[in-house]
């Protein structure tokens, strides 16, 4: 009986040798999985818009704590650039201080009000599947203080997805 | 001739057809930077919305790999070495710093969502953290049966959707590059007719936090 056990105790330990060193095994679930950043996004187009050729790369390997301190300027001459007339838009904010808010991309997302990058009442509380967030960041970038500035620029007149969502998850339509 | 060898001539190429296409087909975040153009990791959208089939709960879409056609997205996968994460500071301050993850992997057909959980660290680098929720989900096949996972209150899915963005991208280029001075009426939306790899998860958001959280999402690749 006591070899019987012996042996058993043996298994156990060996089982659990065999099982802790696959730990180490690259494929193993158990084992510790790193990962290193490679592309970032939170407000749409941000990247895209406001980050020039060559930067893109070190934009999306920024954290949203160093944003403003390390594109906040860049972001204002390309504010300047794309609308050298911008005094205010209809949040209120001047060139500064819009383009650290950009610099700075997260989205806020609001816990108890409607979720909406713009509804007319909410301003940034989320970003909806239906939203239209391309025509919002035209009137913020072109529309003065009043959203009235360079009519031409505030709206790329392309109002809503080509396919209706849906009402239950995942609520994306079905692909083409 | 010296002057164009054949490799200087073909790096010339390439470089042109890289800012070529860079200048054509960037929008939301499609194929913004070279490091991530073409690849896995490549994310296009982010969304977070209430459900609309619940008020208690909250829903984030990561889309990555844009402009699919449909002739393409069969074949599209998910790429097992990259973790999506979706980060969120929920402190009073706002200091931008992750309070909690979400992370996505995808590997052997499923997705496995991690957390709502506090992150090992911070910063760029980013450990799977094994120790909170786990919920798993194949990945639904393109045209398929859909699948998706539930556990805890948390729902997932991932596979290909109809990619949910609208731009009338053309007229932007147009405007930018100084050939046109407006956008048309009506647009005409670039990205009708195109595919996504989408990942949704919805949790209640007594998980999040209380008032409102910042939220930004990342792809990070297996180191």
């Amino acid at each position: 009986m006591k070899t019987y056990i012996k042996i058993l105790s043996l298994f156990a330990v060996l089982s659990f040798t065999i099982g802790f060193s696959s730990c180490s095994d690259d494929d193993d679930p158990m084992a510790v999985k790193t990962y290193e950043q490679e592309d970032y996004m939170a407000r749409p187009a941000i990247n895209t818009v406001f980050v020039n050729t060559g930067e893109k790369d070190a934009f999306n390997t920024t954290l949203p704590k160093d944003g403003a301190a390390t594109w906040g300027a860049k972001f204002k001459t390309k504010l300047l650039a794309l609308n050298a007339g911008y005094t205010t838009n209809l949040l209120g904010l001047d060139a500064t201080t819009f383009s650290n808010v950009l610099a700075a991309d997260v989205l806020t997302v609001s816990l108890t009000e409607p979720t909406t990058f713009y509804n007319g009442t909410q301003v940034l509380t989320g970003r909806a599947l239906a939203d239209d967030v391309i025509t919002v960041e035209l009137i913020l970038i072109f529309g003065g203080p009043d959203a009235t500035s360079n009519p031409n620029l505030t709206d790329d007149h392309v109002d809503a997805n080509d396919k209706a969502f849906l009402t239950s998850f995942p609520y994306l339509a079905e692909a083409h | 001739m010296k002057k164009y060898s054949k490799k200087n001539f073909a790096i010339l190429l390439i470089s042109t057809l890289v800012i070529l296409s860079g200048v054509y087909l960037i929008a939301a975040d499609h194929i913004d930077a070279p490091a991530v153009t073409g690849k896995g990791s490549d994310i296009t959208d982010v969304y977070a919305f209430q459900s609309p089939a619940n008020s208690s709960n909250m829903v984030f879409v990561v889309n990555v790999q844009g402009l699919l056609a449909p002739s393409a997205t069969a074949a599209a996968t998910f790429d097992p070495e990259v973790m999506v994460e979706i980060n969120i500071d929920n402190s009073a301050t706002k200091d931008n710093v992750e309070d909690l993850v979400i992370q996505a992997t995808f590997e052997n057909g499923k997705v496995q969502v991690y957390g709502p959980v506090a992150p090992l660290q911070t910063g760029l680098n980013s450990t799977l953290v094994t120790t909170g929720n786990i919920v798993e989900a194949t990945v639904s096949p393109y045209k398929g049966t859909l699948s998706m996972g539930e556990k805890n209150g948390i729902k997932v899915f991932a596979g290909p959707r109809d990619d949910p963005f609208f731009f009338d991208l053309d007229a932007y280029k147009a405007i930018i590059g100084g050939t046109s001075t407006k956008f048309n009426n009506p647009g005409n939306d670039t990205f009708k007719g195109t595919n996504v790899l989408s990942l949704v998860v919805e949790v209640p958001k007594s998980m999040l936090g209380t008032g409102s959280v910042n939220i930004w999402a990342t792809s990070n690749r297996r180191k």
